[in-house]
């Protein structure tokens, strides 16, 4: 039977092309992979190749033809053994449909879609009831950890625990940690498991990332999140994605973590808040604790946790010491925001050092009679949006303080979901407070200047309750 | 102010090292000499025969997938792997699938045959249906078969072969056996993270086998406009690793150098690089602009180096007839045409599918 070649689409976009070179003639045999002809469009040029074997009965359509609409048949084959004047009475017979367009296989895309489809694709999916804090049975003793160590002792525990997991990062070993996170993993675990790497971010957190694909469970530490932007494209696109564009095959349980956020007198390269940043994309996970308690039962979550996270710790916030309830396993949920302080005035969200000042500022708002709810979001992937609006719903007011830049900051989305979801319970414009929209200044006076402290927030507090 | 300068006494770097520098530099090469005694596999017919099928499956599959482009059926980027068909199929014949992995770029249709995975949801996958290998959401250039320890499948040039130093990290510590074969292009190779995984491959001798497919262009710019060095198993050597350099249009050459550089690594020696010289016959994508190169040069490698015509004549000079061969071509052409037609019949993905395998735990 004769086979009708059709002009081929270049692209699924494409509606019509130029037929710029034949490169067989009539009565040429051709075999599969044969290229025939080259085809154009203002973008591109395509080889046009047989897909079968056969002699070429006829060209319909000559060279330099413009225009030439996706799907007219353009030449007809003789197949073996075939006439090829056969071929071509037989094309005359079947001119009529090669007007035909091909069917747009997956024209899903470009279509509106239907109201059915809406519906099904909202990711309204029956949420899980959010889970909250294990209860701390009656008794158990707090000790004061700074969250230096309650990291640490978060690994270690991990690594008791589970064999595949280990650490690798810039001075995780032998130095004990740039900033002394680390500190006594190399002594108790070898350094098969506590790796020091070279200087080289990009390919260290490629080298993690392959790892988690395989079946280990890396925790990859930068000595701090500004020099993971030579690393963000393993974070971005091996990382996060590579679950989805697996259909759920491929998983990365991986832990990036280190300091983020402004350091002390370090100037603008060495100061800066990448929550935002990773924040925005689908597929990570997201932690920035503020107190050794969750800095511990959250790391020890993360690790476990089957999905790539990024846990965003604070170098000032490291030698603070904090109540740490001591359990045999402290894990915390990971998506769910923690009340550091009730009130019913206002609610201030915040989320790593950033809590530190909105409770310094409740504090000296309660001394003027305002009673401030504090929120730690402590996740910022997924947010816990239900605890914000809850707490709104209760104080009508709401700031977010941030330390980090204002714009596309966790504060701008805060705020938009308060504007999509919480606008009835809106007494006033949800304000943030966050640092300055400028690179961070090395001199002292300047970088206080620039950055987040509690007598703004007050401030905005302030304003929110029209005081 | 004026300076004095001063004579610095360093000792000589091979003293440093406190080895016989000659020694040390015969490493690099000795690869290469142990491949050259031997540059062809001595495969048994039945070997033979099963490469041919397997080239000649992923020359009819790409084939296909062109066609079904044209046809709108496959949509975006779809790299084709036509001319380049010995490199997989030498390689990944010496496997051992038990225990080694492999990874790779955008173009990885062929690795995917190669290990035998069904090509209906191969097509599937790049016609983005349900059915696909990866429900449709990944595309042409994000395949997986975490069973098959084939790892992808990565759109960024460059990245499979730092996440390929990761699988290798993981063989290593799991204590398992298993080496890493990553494979990534002439382009790639200039990539940074190339050598940042180069440096501690070697420094931990870690088991991956690098495979430049030397296909001499990436997208439209030659290897001599964008490389400095275009003898590319050369540039393991300020790492430490030992380079090969092995004709990828030959099934048993490639094999036989799979097996040299497999021992090597399997031994605990650290990485090989290997460099697969070999030619793109078709565009970059399905859409080219077709003119930074001749025809007369594509017809010349199709004419006179093409992988599957080779084999083909080795199996005739054995004995093979034709009518053989033929069966072989005619049985793929069934194979491929019924993954063609599975995968233009089967469903899209649901549109609940939209937001599933975004995370693996619900949080
Ligand atoms: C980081 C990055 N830069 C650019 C691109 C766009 N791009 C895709 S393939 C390609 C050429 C790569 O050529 P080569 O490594 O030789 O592989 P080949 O396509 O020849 O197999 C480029 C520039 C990309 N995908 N990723
Ligand atoms: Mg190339």
């Amino acid at each position: 039977m004769a086979i009708e070649l059709k002009m081929p689409a270049l692209s699924p976009t494409m509606e019509e092309g130029t037929i710029a070179r034949w490169l067989v003639k009539e009565g040429d045999t051709v075999s599969s992979g044969d290229i025939l002809a080259e085809i154009e469009t203002d973008k591109a040029t395509m080889e046009f190749e047989a897909i079968d074997e056969g002699t070429v009965g006829k060209i319909l359509v000559p060279e330099g033809t413009e225009n030439v609409k996706v799907g007219t048949v353009i030449a007809v084959l003789a197949g073996e053994g075939e006439d090829v004047s056969e071929a071509a009475a037989a094309q005359a017979t079947t001119s009529g449909e090669a007007e035909q367009q091909p069917e747009p296989a997956a024209s899903s895309g470009e279509q509106e879609k239907s109201d059915d489809q809406k519906a099904a694709i909202t990711p309204g999916k029956p949420k899980s009831e959010p889970k909250s804090d294990p209860a701390i049975p009656d008794g158990t003793n707090m000790a004061s950890v700074t969250v230096r160590e309650a990291l640490r002792d978060a690994m270690a525990e991990e690594m008791r625990r589970d064999e595949r997991v280990f650490v690798m990062g810039e001075e995780v070993a032998e130095y004990q940690g740039a900033y002394k996170v680390t500190q006594g993993l190399l002594e108790e675990f070898g350094p098969k498991r506590v790796i020091d790497t070279p200087i080289t971010e990009y390919g260290f957190a490629g080298i993690g990332t392959g790892a988690a694909m395989g079946g280990l469970r890396p925790i990859v530490e930068f000595m701090t999140f500004n020099f993971a932007m030579q690393a963000i494209d393993h974070i971005v696109n091996s990382a996060a994605k590579t679950n989805y564009m697996s259909g759920g095959q491929m998983r990365c349980p991986v832990v990036f973590r280190g300091p983020n956020g402004a350091a002390s007198r370090v100037g603008a390269q060495h100061s800066q808040n990448y929550g935002p940043w990773y924040a925005s994309v689908p597929g990570l996970i997201v932690i920035a604790p503020y107190d050794s308690s969750d800095a511990k039962g959250l790391l020890k979550a993360a690790i476990r946790s089957e999905d790539p996270v990024v846990f965003l710790e604070n170098e000032l916030v490291y030698g603070r010491t904090f109540e740490l309830p001591e359990l045999d396993d402290h894990v915390l949920p990971i998506g769910k925001a923690r009340i550091m302080r009730e009130g019913t005035d206002v609610t201030i969200v915040s989320y790593s050092i950033g809590v530190g000042f909105a409770l310094q500022a409740a504090e000296k708002l309660a001394e003027e009679g305002i009673e401030a709810e504090v929120i730690d979001l402590r996740t910022l992937r997924p947010l816990d949006k239900q605890t914000i609006l809850e707490s709104l719903a209760k104080t009508n007011r709401l700031v977010v303080a941030e330390e980090g830049w204002p714009t596309c900051s966790i504060a701008s989305e805060v705020i938009a979901i308060c504007m999509e979801e919480g606008f009835d319970h809106l007494d006033a414009p949800v304000l943030r407070v966050c640092n300055e929209d400028v690179p961070l200044p090395y001199a002292a006076n300047l970088e206080k200047m620039a950055l987040i402290d509690a007598p703004r927030i007050v401030e905005a507090v302030k304003k929110v309750c029209y005081v | 102010m004026a300076r004095t300068a001063k004579t610095r006494k360093t000792p000589a770097k091979s003293q440093q090292q406190g080895g016989p520098s000659d020694n040390s530099d015969f490493a690099l090469h000795s690869l290469q000499e142990a491949f050259e005694k031997a540059k062809t596999y001595d495969a048994s017919e039945d070997e033979m025969m099963e490469f041919y099928r397997q080239m000649l499956l992923i020359r009819r599959f790409e084939e296909r997938a062109g066609q079904l482009y044209g046809l709108g059926l496959i949509g975006g980027f779809c790299h084709l792997y036509i001319g380049q068909e010995a490199v997989a199929i030498g390689l990944q014949s010496a496997l051992d699938n038990d225990k080694d992995s492999v990874i790779t770029g955008y173009r990885d249709h062929g690795h995917m045959l190669a290990y035998g995975i069904d090509p209906k949801v191969i097509m599937a996958e790049l016609t983005g249906r349900q059915a696909g290998i990866s429900k449709g959401k990944g595309g042409s250039m994000h395949m997986f078969s975490t069973e098959h320890k084939f790892y992808g499948g990565h759109g960024i040039v460059g990245a499979q072969v730092a996440l390929g130093g990761g699988l290798a990290l993981a063989h290593k510590y799991n204590e398992d056996g298993g080496l890493c074969l990553a494979y990534f292009g002439d382009g790639a190779a200039n990539q940074g993270q190339v050598y940042e995984t180069f440096n501690m491959a070697s420094l931990w001798k870690l088991p991956i086998v690098f495979v430049i497919e030397n296909n001499q262009y990436a997208m439209g710019t030659s290897t001599v406009r964008s490389s400095a060095e275009t003898e590319f198993y050369r540039r393991g050597t300020a790492f430490r690793i030992p380079g090969m350099d092995v004709n990828g249009m030959d099934v048993l050459e490639v094999r036989a150098a799979a097996e040299v550089a497999f021992k090597h690594v399997r031994e605990g020696n650290g990485p090989v690089l290997m460099e697969l010289n070999t030619y793109r016959y078709r565009g970059h994508s399905m859409s080219d602009p077709a003119k930074y190169r001749t025809r007369e040069e594509v017809q010349d490698v199709r004419e006179h180096k093409d992988p599957i015509e080779g084999l083909k004549k080795v199996l005739v000079d054995k004995g093979k007839s034709e009518d053989d061969l033929k069966a072989i071509d005619k049985e793929i052409r069934k194979i491929v045409s019924e993954a063609a037609d599975f995968s233009e019949n089967s469903p899209e993905p649901e549109a609940s599918e939209l937001y599933t395998d975004v995370l693996v735990e619900e949080y």
